[in-house]
C-alpha cells in the first residue's frame, strides 16, 4: 500500500481504452462497477472526441456480488456485439472485477461470437496504463495479424511493386500530439519514397491489423505503447523496426538515415532538402541568451530521452535534472543521464519530482501537466512535453512533436516561456522600476504567470523568499545580504541563493554577508 | 406560496431501468467535501483507478497539496504478503505527521476495499484511538458498488452524525453542503425572521459540528441525504418536509417550512424574504423568454434532476421530456413530485443506451448529462448542459436562481450566437 496525491498513469485498463477509442470497428466490454464510466469523458472532455468511447461498463453493484456477475457479464458481451455490429471485441476486467474473478475471457469464448474475441488480463494492482495500452495492442495484433503469418521458417514476401513499405505503431486515443506526430512522420516517410502500409493503433480497423504482415517494416513511434507488438512482429514475419524517435532536428535526421538503411533507399537528398528553422533560430544571436538554462525534465520515458538531447544539443541548455515515471524504460533514461553526468529520478510519486524541482530550482521544466502545476508554483517557466495531459495540450493548431515542423514547435513552445534576452538584462540592471519590475509578467506573455504590475509607485520591496533559515548549523542570511539578493532578478535568485548557502557551508561561514554572496558569484562563476 | 408545493403522497410512475450507467462513484463526492470541511482530509481505500477517477472528476489539478488521497492498494496487500492493516497505518502516520493540520480523517471506502472486506470501521476506530485527541479518524464508503455519485456526501454526512454532541436546546439544522456564499445568506434570512440558533451539517471546520436531540428540526437542502436523515432521525431530531430552495418558489418553501414551525408571523416572513423574492422572480423572468417551451431531457446524475427539473417547469416553462434519476426517494421529495406536470416521465437507475435512443428519439432542444455524454450529444447536434456544474456552482437560494437559470440559457444562446 502506498499513499499518493496525483497519479501519472491511469490503471491498466486506460491504456486498453486508449488502443480500443484510437481503432474503428473495435469494441470494448469491461467488467466494472459504476463509476468506472469516468474513464469516458477523458476522451470526450480531454480530447474533445465527438464520440463515445467504444466501451459497455457491466456495472455490477454490491448486491450482484453474492449472485451472477457472470451472467452479467455474458449478457453485456452479448448485447454490445449485437448493438454495436463490432469487427473484432476485447474483453477484460478492471481492478475491481479482476477481485471477482469471473474469467471475462472464458465468459466470452463460451458465447461463440462470429468475430474474434481478445481477452486481456491486466493486473491492476500491479501495473499501470502505459503498460495496459502495450498490452492490449500486442495481444490485438496477435491476434489478428498472428493467422496471417508465414509457416516457420518461410520468410514473408515482399511489396510486390517494389515500393518498401513500413506500418507506424503507437498512436492512440488521448496521446500526446499523436495525431499530429502521425501527420508529420507519414509526410517525412513518403518524401523518402516509403509506402505507408498500416498506421495503428490509431484510426485502423480489425482488419487493418489482420495486413500488419505486409510491410517490410516498421516504425516505432511509442515505445511505451508499440514496442512489444514491434518485437512480436519482428520475431513473427522477420520485419525489422525502428529505433530512433524523430523528436528534434538531429534525432529526425538519424531517423531519415535509418529508414533509408531499413527500406534500402538514399536518405542524402531528402536530408540536404531539411527546411527546420531550429537550426538558425538557435544560432540566431538573440537566442545567445538562452546558453545554459537550467532545464529539468520529466516525463515518459520517450519524451524525456528526446527532450534531453535536443534541449543540450539543439537549444544550449543545460541539463540539470531528468526523470521518469515509465520504470518500463527506466534504463535507457539512466544512461542518458549518467552521460550527462546525472542521476535519474525514476518515481511516479509526484511529491518527489516537486522536491526535486525546488531543490534545483532549474529556470525551465520541461515536463507533464503535473510538473506546469509544480512550476506555477515555484514561479519557473515550464512547457509540457509529455503525458499526463489536458485539455490544452490538444491545441486546435498541428502542433506535432516529431519532424522538422515538430523541432519548430519545439523551438517555440520551449523559449516562449522564458524571460527575453534583452527584457533579462533591462530588469538586472534597473530593479526597481515600478512597471518593469520582477513582479510584473515578461510583456509578451501579457499577465500570464506573474501578479499584475499595478503601477504603485512604491517599488515592490517586501522579498517574497522564505527569510533567514533554521539555526541547525545553516548559514543565516544577514538583513543586507538578504537585501541584495532580493536585487537580484527572480530568475536566477533561487540558483543564487543555493549557491551561496552551499559556498557558505563549504567555507564554514556562519553568517552570509554582501561580501559572502559576492564570494560566491565569483567561486560559481569560475 | 402554491399550494402544489405541500407535502402529498400520491407517487408518479416510474419507468426503472438496470444496465450500464453513466454515472460517477461516490468517491467524486471529495472534490467538493474536501474543500467544504477546511480542516479534514480524505484519505481513500483503493486502487489506481480511485486516484485516477477523482484526479479525472476534478478536471483540474490546482491544489499543491489537496486533502485528498488515495492508500492504493497493490498486490503484495492482496496475496496476504503485507498486512494491509498496519500497512493502513503505517500510511496514515506519514500522512498525519505531514500534515499536522489535519483535524479529522476521513477512510474513504471503494470497490476494492469492499470487495476484499477491509474492515475500515474498525480501522477507523483504532487510529482514532491512537490519534485522539489531535485528530478523529472516520470512515463511510464511496464505493461504486453501493453508492452513486452525491450519495458520497451522503454517506459522509452519515457518518458525521454519531459524532454529534447531544443538546436538548431547541435549534434549524441545516443538512447538506452547501457554497459558503449561499450558506451566508440563508443565515441572514433565518436571523431576519428570528429562527435561531441555526446550525450547518457539514461544518466549514471540524470543531465546529453541531450537536443534534429531541429539539433538533432540520432541512435538507439537497435532495440526495438519505442516510444522513435517517442517521438524524435516530438521534431525535425531525425533518421539516419542504421542496428543496431551488428557483424563488423552491427557496420560499424551504424557507417557510423553517418560518411555520419556529412560528414566525405571515408578516414578517413575507418581510424578510419580500426582496430576495422579487430579485429572484426578476433575475428568472429575463432567461424565460429563451427557456420556455424549450424541452429538456434529464439524464441520471445527481439527485438534483427532480428539484431542478420542477423549477424549469414551474419557473421557466420550460416542457419536461423524461427526468432521469439515479435514485428517487420518495417522502425527501413529497413537496416536489407533485408539483411536476401529471404525464412527466421519470426514471430511476439508467441503461445509457436505451436511454440515449429514447434521448436522440424525442430530440429535445436541451439534454443535461454528464460529462461522458456531453461532447458525443453536442457532435449529433443535441444541446447539452453538464450536469456536475450544477454540482459546482452556488444555485440554490433567491440569490443565485437567476444563476441557475442562466445555466441552462448559455448552452441554448451560444447555439444561437455561433456562426460556423
Amino acid at each position: 500500500m502506498h499513499l499518493t496525491v496525483w497519479t501519472y498513469e491511469g490503471p491498466p485498463h486506460v491504456g486498453a481504452m486508449r488502443v480500443a477509442t484510437a481503432m474503428k470497428d473495435l469494441h470494448y466490454v469491461l467488467h466494472a462497477p459504476q463509476g468506472d464510466t469516468y474513464a469516458d469523458l477523458l476522451f470526450t472532455m480531454i480530447e474533445r472526441i465527438p464520440r463515445r468511447p467504444p466501451v459497455t461498463y457491466t456495472t455490477f453493484q454490491a448486491r450482484d456480488l453474492g449472485s451472477d456477475t457472470a451472467t452479467l457479464f455474458k449478457d453485456s458481451v452479448q448485447a454490445a456485439y449485437e448493438r454495436f455490429q463490432p469487427k473484432a471485441m476485447i474483453v477484460g476486467a478492471s481492478c475491481t472485477a479482476e477481485l471477482i474473478q469471473d474469467d471475462p475471457g472464458g465468459l466470452a469464448e463460451a458465447l461463440q461470437l462470429p468475430i474474434p474475441v481478445v481477452p486481456l488480463e491486466l493486473p491492476a494492482y500491479q501495473r499501470k496504463e502505459n503498460w495496459g495500452a502495450a498490452e492490449t495492442f500486442y495481444h490485438l495484433v496477435r491476434a489478428l495479424a498472428g493467422p496471417h503469418a508465414p509457416p516457420p521458417g518461410e520468410r514473408r514476401e515482399s511489396s510486390p511493386d517494389g515500393t518498401p513499405r513500413c506500418n507506424i505503431l503507437g498512436p492512440t486515443a488521448l496521446g500526446f500530439r499523436h495525431r499530429d506526430d502521425v501527420r508529420e512522420v507519414v509526410a517525412l516517410l513518403q518524401e523518402l519514397g516509403v509506402a505507408i502500409n498500416v498506421v495503428a493503433p490509431l484510426d485502423a480497423a480489425p482488419a487493418d491489423l489482420a495486413r500488419l504482415g505486409e510491410a517490410d517494416f516498421n516504425v516505432v513511434l511509442y515505445p511505451e505503447i508499440a514496442d512489444t507488438a514491434a518485437r512480436w512482429l519482428k520475431r513473427t514475419f522477420g520485419q525489422p523496426m525502428t529505433s530512433v524517435i524523430p523528436i528534434g532536428v538531429n534525432a529526425t535526421c538519424d531517423f531519415i538515415r535509418e529508414v533509408a538503411a531499413l527500406a534500402e533507399l538514399d536518405a542524402q537528398p531528402m536530408l540536404e532538402r531539411q527546411q527546420s528553422r531550429l537550426p538558425w533560430y538557435s544560432r540566431s544571436i538573440d537566442s545567445t541568451y538562452l546558453t545554459g538554462k537550467r532545464v529539468f525534465v520529466f516525463g515518459d520515458a520517450t519524451h524525456v530521452l528526446a527532450a534531453a538531447k535536443v534541449a543540450r544539443d539543439e537549444l544550449g541548455f543545460e541539463v540539470v535534472g531528468l526523470g521518469t515515471y515509465s520504470r518500463e524504460f527506466a534504463r535507457e533514461v539512466r544512461a542518458l543521464a549518467k552521460e550527462m553526468g546525472l542521476e535519474a529520478l525514476i518515481t511516479d510519486d509526484y511529491l518527489e519530482v516537486e522536491q526535486r524541482v525546488t531543490e534545483l530550482q532549474p529556470e525551465l521544466v520541461l515536463g507533464t501537466q503535473m510538473e506546469r502545476h509544480i512550476a506555477k508554483r515555484l514561479g519557473i517557466a515550464c512547457a509540457v512535453i509529455s503525458s499526463p495531459i489536458h485539455v490544452q495540450d490538444f491545441p486546435a493548431a498541428h502542433s506535432p512533436q516529431m519532424g522538422f515542423e515538430g523541432a519548430n514547435v519545439l523551438f517555440d513552445t520551449w523559449v516562449h516561456p522564458l524571460m527575453m534576452g534583452l527584457e533579462e538584462h533591462l530588469l538586472g540592471m534597473f530593479r526597481e522600476d515600478f512597471e518593469f519590475n520582477e513582479n510584473a509578467a515578461p510583456s509578451h506573455l501579457g499577465r500570464y504567470g506573474g501578479p499584475t504590475a499595478v503601477a504603485s509607485p512604491e517599488p515592490a520591496a517586501p522579498e517574497p523568499a522564505p527569510a533567514v533559515p533554521a539555526s541547525d548549523g545553516e548559514p543565516c542570511w544577514a538583513p543586507d545580504a538578504e537585501k541584495a539578493l532580493g536585487q537580484i532578478p527572480f530568475f536566477v535568485r533561487g540558483k543564487a541563493r543555493r549557491n551561496t548557502e552551499s559556498f557558505a557551508r563549504e567555507q564554514g561561514v556562519s553568517t552570509i554577508t554582501v561580501e559572502t554572496l559576492y564570494d560566491a558569484k565569483a567561486h560559481f562563476s569560475r | 406560496m402554491s399550494e402544489a408545493l405541500q407535502r402529498i403522497s400520491v407517487a408518479p410512475p416510474v419507468l426503472r431501468e438496470r444496465g450500464q450507467r453513466e454515472v460517477f462513484c461516490g468517491l467524486t463526492g471529495i472534490v467538493w467535501l474536501h474543500r467544504k470541511i477546511q480542516d479534514a482530509f480524505f484519505l481513500v481505500v483503493g486502487s489506481r483507478t480511485c486516484a485516477h477517477l477523482i484526479q479525472s472528476a476534478a478536471g483540474v489539478m490546482i491544489f499543491s497539496e489537496p486533502r485528498f488521497g488515495t492508500a492504493i492498494i497493490d498486490e503484495r496487500d492482496l496475496a496476504g504478503l503485507a498486512d494491509v492493516n498496519e500497512e493502513l497505518d503505517r500510511e496514515v502516520t506519514r500522512l498525519l505527521d505531514r500534515r499536522p493540520d489535519i483535524k479529522l480523517l476521513f477512510l474513504v471506502g471503494s470497490c476494492p476495499s469492499e470487495v476484499i472486506k477491509l474492515d475500515l470501521h474498525r480501522a477507523a476506530e483504532r487510529l482514532s484511538q491512537r490519534f485522539m485527541p489531535n485528530v478523529r479518524v472516520l470512515n463511510y464508503s464511496g464505493s461504486g458498488i453501493e453508492t452513486t455519485f452525491t450519495q458520497g456526501e451522503d454517506a459522509c454526512l452519515a457518518a458525521l452524525v454519531p459524532e454529534m454532541a447531544h443538546t436538548t436546546e431547541r435549534q434549524l439544522m441545516v443538512v447538506g453542503a452547501l457554497a459558503d456564499v449561499v450558506e451566508d445568506q440563508f443565515r441572514s434570512l433565518f436571523d431576519a425572521m428570528g429562527i435561531g440558533p441555526v446550525t450547518f451539517l457539514p461544518p466549514r471546520q471540524s470543531a465546529e459540528l453541531p450537536a443534534v436531540g429531541e429539539e433538533t428540526c432540520y432541512l435538507l437542502a439537497q435532495p440526495f441525504l438519505t442516510d444522513t436523515a435517517l442517521a438524524l432521525n435516530q438521534r431525535g431530531a425531525r425533518r421539516l418536509a419542504a421542496p428543496f430552495p431551488l428557483g424563488e418558489e423552491g427557496t420560499t418553501g424551504w424557507l417557510k417550512a423553517a418560518a411555520k414551525e419556529f412560528g414566525v408571523s405571515d408578516e414578517k416572513f413575507a418581510q424578510a424574504t419580500a426582496a430576495g423574492r422579487r430579485r429572484a422572480r426578476h433575475a428568472v423572468g429575463a432567461q424565460r423568454e429563451q427557456l420556455e417551451n424549450k424541452r429538456v431531457f434529464f439524464f441520471p446524475d445527481s439527485q438534483l434532476e427532480i428539484p431542478l427539473a420542477r423549477f424549469l417547469y414551474r419557473e421557466l416553462g420550460m416542457e419536461l421530456l423524461e427526468v432521469g434519476t439515479p435514485y428517487l426517494h420518495q417522502e425527501h421529495l413529497d413537496c416536489e413530485l407533485p408539483a411536476l406536470p401529471e404525464a412527466v416521465q421519470l426514471s430511476e437507475g439508467q441503461d445509457v443506451e436505451l436511454q440515449l435512443d429514447r434521448c436522440r428519439e424525442l430530440k429535445p432542444d436541451i439534454v443535461v448529462c454528464g460529462l461522458g455524454l456531453a461532447n458525443p450529444l453536442e457532435a449529433d447536434g443535441i444541446t447539452t448542459k453538464w450536469s456536475i456544474e450544477l454540482l459546482f456552482t452556488p444555485i440554490q437560494g433567491y440569490e443565485q436562481a437567476g444563476d441557475c437559470a442562466e445555466l441552462f440559457c448559455r448552452p441554448l444562446r451560444r447555439r444561437q450566437v455561433l456562426r460556423v
